[in-house]
């Protein structure tokens, strides 16, 4: 057994368009993914985060690089050859078969015998909670029941890798919260590999082991929920990964508590946490995440703390969003916790208020600017 | 203004008579020749006819040469209306499913036939089967006909498949289906009544075809022919009207049939 379930070994994929050019959907992509890990392929539309996966399926070949399923070589291996299975986006169910024969459909293409069949079907409805539902038609289930039979269909042949393409994309909220925390409990429960292709940050975040980030094509950054969020690689993940404040800057110099750059716009320098290999005299993005811009009455920090003006609040229930404009005419926002229960209006801040941002250098990140 | 017209329900008095009269002027002398199928007069008609007897379809049946040309057309709908399956099938799998270099042109080839006058395509046909050295023949009216027929399956399939989509095609493959399978199982079941519909469509259209006929066929005649050569015979002329009647009914029914199945699964 490989130590990797699926490799991409820098892969490429060109398309050729109707007007006779050519699109670079996945440009250089090495992945690995290990046993039983729950791996999301994040990114805006188009970013090739689909051509990614359908790579792995197998309805794509890639223009140049490999992909390696348990340490073999893929190549032109067409997809009933692959031990992965698919959950496509719009389901894909067989109109025409009931939900028995849909979720039957795999194990008989494989010939298994027709009472493992039917105790496996069984198995696997019970799972995605359909049992009793084998005689109805898809049309005749809801989305979010579609979804189930979906999963079924694809779990029941016990693919190495589960491979879901946008799953949760058409259904609404409540049952898209629902529907993630059911996933990641079955993931866990069968103990096979997910690989998740989905653009909602909030859904990666929730569910994933690990996530790769996409843009354009490239790989940008491959890491925890935690390590993606609080430790962006570069400005594009910092900035499609919840919301981030952003500074041009210039990078001076390195010292024991990170490295300090100056912010022309703030007049100022700011000492923050460099991300990847910079030097000094380099172009840099400057960011500071929302929730982790202090605001307060007196500075805090040297010059890491800069005068300020409120000019507009938003009370969203647990938190505040306070639009602040900074020396030098600069608008950054804040975000407050409402900690203590009042109707008092001072308690919460009010527009036209002078305070101090205190931008602390921990959460001040530098990052090469793309 | 008048009620009548406001109300939505009711088509203003000029389009309904339009409409009528449309359907009269196509209709009438379908009934003409059903109402003198049965006249009593041989050679001459006038109206209206003196009597009525059932005796023409007794003539009919009798006349060896009807038999023959009615087998002959029936095995050529038959076997033109197989090809035309098999081969506009295959067509429409691969116009509609994969994405290749040229692909309007060659689906535009592929329609061209139908609009093409049939004099055009039976004189480029004869040309060809006599440089091609092969003997006019059965063979040679039942190739006549594929040319359209083929069409007309293209037409229903490609249709259907197109709004039957790949995805599931996708999620057959996926599931260990190979090509035949994912055709056996998920293609066929989807496509069967656009097939079904395309054939009888094309039967209806090979069954009575004359132009590309006369041009293609060797001493054979089809019974749309052999009713074309009686005309010029003015002996016992109802016998080509009640041959007439066996058309229309052996045309019609599949077309309705045809038709149905195509409104059916538009729904």
């Amino acid at each position: 057994m490989s130590e990797f379930v699926i490799e991409l070994v820098d892969v490429v994929k060109r398309f050729a368009t109707p007007e006779g050019n050519e699109v670079t959907a996945v440009d250089h992509v090495s992945l690995q993914i290990r046993h039983g890990e729950f791996f999301s392929l994040l990114g805006p539309s188009g970013c090739g985060k689909t051509t990614s996966l359908r790579m792995i399926a197998g309805f794509e070949w890639p223009t140049s690089g490999e992909v390696l399923i348990d340490g073999k070589p893929m190549g032109r291996t067409p997809p009933f050859w692959r031990p992965v299975n698919t959950v496509f986006q719009s389901y894909a169910l067989f109109q025409h078969m009931t939900v028995f024969q849909n979720v039957a459909f795999g194990l008989e293409m494989d010939k298994t015998p027709a009472s493992e069949i039917k105790h496996r079907v069984g198995e696997a409805l019970e799972m995605v909670k359909l049992s009793g539902m084998e005689r109805r038609k898809p049309r005749q289930l809801s989305g979010g029941q579609q979804q189930r039979v979906a999963l079924a269909r694809a779990l029941v042949k016990r693919p190495k890798v589960l491979l879901l393409d946008e799953p949760l994309g058409a259904l609404d909220l409540k049952l898209r919260r629902e529907m993630q925390i059911e996933l990641k409990t079955l993931q866990e429960q069968v103990g096979i590999t997910f690989i998740y292709v989905t653009h909602d940050q909030e859904e990666a975040l929730t569910m994933s082991d690990r996530i790769t980030v996409m843009n354009r094509g490239k790989a940008l950054q491959t890491g925890s929920p935690v390590e993606i969020y609080e430790r962006p690689n570069c400005r594009f993940v910092a900035d499609f990964i919840g919301q981030a404040n952003f500074f041009a800057g210039k990078m001076l110099a390195f010292d024991d508590q990170g490295a300090r750059v100056a912010i022309p716009a703030l007049q100022t320098e700011l000492i923050g946490q460099p991300v990847g290999n910079l030097e000094p005299g380099q172009a840099v993005a400057v960011s500071i995440r929302p929730e982790k811009v202090r605001i307060a009455q007196e500075p805090a920090f040297g010059s890491n703390s800069v005068r300020g003006r409120v000019i507009h609040t938003t009370y969203i229930g647990s938190n505040t969003h306070v639009l602040l404009e900074l020396a030098g005419g600069v608008r950054i926002n804040a975000w407050e916790q409402n900690k203590i229960s009042t109707l008092d209006p001072k308690a919460y801040f009010l527009p036209g208020q002078e305070i101090w941002a205190n931008l602390f250098p921990e959460n001040v990140l530098i990052l090469p600017e793309d | 203004m008048k009620k009548s017209s406001t109300g939505g329900n009711t088509a203003p008095l000029p389009v309904a008579l339009g409409a009528w009269i449309a359907l009269l002027f196509l209709h009438v002398p379908v009934l003409i020749i059903l109402l003198y199928a049965f006249t009593t007069e041989e050679a001459t008609y006038s109206f209206p006819p003196p009597g009525l007897t059932l005796r023409w379809i007794g003539i009919t049946m009798g006349r060896t040469d009807f038999w023959q040309a009615l087998q002959l057309s029936l095995r050529v709908a038959g076997i033109a209306t197989l090809a035309a399956l098999v081969l506009g099938t295959l067509a429409a799998a691969a116009v509609a499913r994969s994405r290749f270099f040229g692909k309007e042109a060659v689906s535009f080839l592929l329609l061209l036939p139908l609009a093409l006058p049939g004099i055009v395509t039976g004189i480029a046909l004869r040309s060809a089967i006599s440089l091609g050295n092969i003997p006019f023949s059965f063979w040679t009216i039942v190739i006549g006909h594929a040319t359209f027929c083929v069409v007309v399956v293209y037409n229903n399939v490609v249709a259907r498949l197109r709004r039957f989509g790949n995805s599931q095609v996708e999620a057959s493959m996926d599931l260990g289906a190979n090509g035949w399978q994912t055709f056996r199982y998920v293609i066929f079941p989807n496509i069967a009544s656009a097939l079904l519909a395309g054939g009888m469509l094309a039967f209806a259209l090979s069954f009575d075809e004359v132009i590309v006929t006369t041009f293609t066929a060797g001493q054979q005649s089809t019974l749309p022919i052999w009713i074309f050569s009686q005309l010029v015979r003015p002996r016992d002329r109802p016998v080509t009207n009640v041959v007439a009647i066996v058309v229309i009914l052996i045309t019609f029914i599949p077309i309705v049939i045809a038709h149905r199945l195509t409104q059916e699964s538009n729904e």
